[in-house]
């Protein structure tokens, strides 16, 4: 069951991110342990800020780059799922 | 000869970091700490990124007569260019930054400062503090010389723009190795006796914590990224006295908007890497920038070039200019090789230089689609056959700031290039037209009389598009579609994604999404 919803959210999270970046692949083709940042999916901090401000719109959560290692958040596909899971109001 | 900082008392707060206030003496106690650990070398790379350490490091190099070097960007080939440029230098780093191999010194803890009151050191105005440097149109980073004079000037000219007062706490959310942020935060704070936040707030949340925790008057050195994502994440944000945008124009609906929900005015700062800031303007008080005193336009060659007292020679600027009158002027968008990204500026040839020069690559080109926000992002195309995108991204990497990655880069058989060879602007938009996605038109044409009340786009329409789509810029006509596969149907609104690649025989599959579900696929083969 937590499996299930992990995947969901995840295939979710990968939907967003190609829609609000306009990224040149499919969701399914974002590899949920791929990093999302230098040389796996390629994106830079201005992609960042971009997919925040969505998250905290579609999950109400607010980012912050003290709180917890960033890096690691925006680790994978799936570092990023759970820490929404953890952190999300809506 | 002027002062190097202008906080008027020992215990004037000149930063605010992690565990609190740093009076005056604690800051030059600490620079003159640091000028006795600097090795040999005369010039000094400051890869510090807390903001307060930045600072020490800047005042330690120029207590020791040594030179700071602010490249635009840290990549491993930058970080060699600078290493040619000057053999002696060595680097500053307060974390696990990379140094590439040079000699560095980590930032070392500090003593507390002694009791009795240390002087604050003269700086003669021609010693050279840092050098700047700008992406070249050959790809090797140009060196800009800044001179203390020069930027103390600038820098009182803008507090003066702002009218902030002595002890307004700047925070800023640009780095301080960036023109921009170098100016703005850390001479503007040392030349106007304000203070500085260590910090560098990235996320709306961050620049919402270290705001409540600094004392008012506090003052915000933004960019318009940083600044439309702050006003969209709904925060409550603490009181601001004074909001400062840079790198990259600020849409006047944007302005009202941050001013109208911070309550506070903005102004926006014009200058450039070789210049140093050179004017201001508030937005939402009209479109005209207004020069710092004693800055002038003179017509030089083709161009306007800005020209002052510590701009000499002059300099030309890669904008449009309108002067309006003496000291007003309008801005018309950028000089047609110049790009900049978020306050990143590169040169279009230097990129196509760099783009041609790598193994494989027969023939490529970016291109700058027309700015429609805050953020435009690069696109290129390459004749590059067998090589792999991953192989040539990383390549890129190696080179380029990550903001510069095109996207899309599109692998082609050939670049639109007219008889003589050049390559049109007109032909190039065409190639990277929105080739990609389609949104079916509620009205399209192709649902009157098909499945009434419930519309579907037929097939034939789905191929049409998909057929000139991801043919075109290849090469148009040549093509046929050899199979295809509906799996879902589409219709009027759904957002519509065209992929393919192309295999080792020539054939081209493609691929139409629209979100999670798959539309259609097929394979498109060359015409005998």
């Amino acid at each position: 069951m937590q499996d299930n919803q992990n995947s969901a959210l995840q295939k979710e999270v990968a939907q967003l991110m190609v829609e609000c970046l306009n990224l040149e692949i499919t969701a399914d083709q974002i590899s949920p342990d791929a990093p999302l940042y230098g040389d796996g999916l390629g994106l830079d901090s201005i992609d960042i800020l971009e997919i925040s401000l969505t998250l905290s719109k579609r999950y109400g959560l607010q980012l912050r780059s003290d709180g917890a290692d960033n890096q690691q958040i925006f680790g994978s596909l799936r570092s990023l799922c759970t820490h929404i899971a953890a952190h999300r109001t809506l | 000869m002027s002062p190097l900082i202008s906080h008027p008392h020992a215990g004037s707060i000149v930063a605010f970091c992690a565990d609190g206030p740093v009076t005056r003496q604690q800051f030059l106690s600490e620079a003159h700490q640091l000028a006795g650990q600097l090795p040999e070398g005369r010039h000094m790379l400051n890869l510090c990124s807390d903001r307060y350490r930045f600072s020490v490091g800047l005042a330690a190099a120029i207590l020791s007569g040594k030179t700071s070097l602010l490249p635009p960007t840290q990549t491993p080939e930058v970080i060699r260019q600078v290493r040619e440029f000057a053999p002696d230098v060595f680097c500053l780093t307060d974390n696990r930054q990379s140094s590439e191999g040079l000699s560095r010194l980590d930032y070392p803890a500090m003593l507390e400062a002694p009791a009795d009151e240390i002087a604050i050191p003269q700086i003669r105005s021609e010693q050279e503090i840092a050098i700047v440097f700008t992406s070249g149109s050959t790809g090797i980073p140009q060196p800009h010389r800044k001179t203390w004079g020069a930027l103390a000037e600038s820098v009182r000219a803008e507090a003066q723009r702002l009218g902030a007062p002595e002890g307004s706490v700047l925070i800023a959310t640009v780095p301080p190795q960036h023109m921009y942020g170098f100016e703005s935060t850390l001479l503007m704070a040392w030349c106007n006796g304000f203070a500085l936040s260590h910090a560098q707030p990235f996320f709306p949340a961050d620049i919402c914590d270290v705001l409540s925790r600094v004392p008012a008057p506090r003052v915000l050195i933004s960019s318009p990224l940083h600044l439309r994502t702050l006003l969209n994440s709904g925060l409550v944000v603490p009181a601001l006295h004074h909001v400062m945008s840079a790198t990259a124009p600020l849409a006047v609906e944007l302005a009202r908007e941050i001013e109208a929900n911070l309550n506070c005015p903005l102004t926006e700062i014009y200058g450039s890497t070789e210049t140093g800031q050179i004017a201001s303007r508030r937005p939402t008080s009209g479109p005209a920038w207004q020069l710092f005193p004693g800055i002038r336009w003179v017509n030089e060659n083709n161009g306007l070039s800005a020209s002052g007292p510590h701009i000499d020679p002059p300099v030309v600027m890669n904008d449009v200019i309108e002067p309006l009158s003496e000291d007003l002027f309008l801005l018309h968008g950028r000089m047609a090789d110049m790009i900049n990204i978020a306050g990143k500026r590169h040169s279009l040839s230097g990129l196509n230089h760099l783009l041609n020069s790598l193994p494989g690559v027969l023939d490529g080109a970016f291109h700058m689609p027309e700015e429609t926000s805050d953020v435009t992002r690069l696109a290129a195309a390459v004749v590059a056959p067998g090589v792999q995108p991953e192989t040539l991204f990383a390549a890129l990497r190696e080179h380029l700031d990550p903001v510069f990655l095109p996207r899309p880069l599109l692998f082609v058989d050939a670049l639109p290039r007219n008889s003589t060879g050049k390559l049109p602007h007109s032909a190039l938009k065409a190639l990277f037209g929105d080739r990609h996605t389609w949104t079916v038109p509620k009205n399209h044409p192709a649902f009157s009389g098909h499945f009434p009340g419930h519309p579907v786009l037929p097939g034939v329409v789905l191929l049409e598009e998909a057929l000139m789509r991801i043919a075109d810029g290849i090469s148009p006509d040549r093509y046929e579609i050899s199979s295809v596969k509906f799996t879902s149907p589409a219709g009027p609104g759904d957002r519509l994604h065209f992929q393919h690649k192309t295999l080792p025989d020539g054939r081209m599959l493609f691929d139409i999404t629209s979100g999670s579900r798959k539309i259609a696929s097929g394979s498109l083969s060359q015409k005998s």
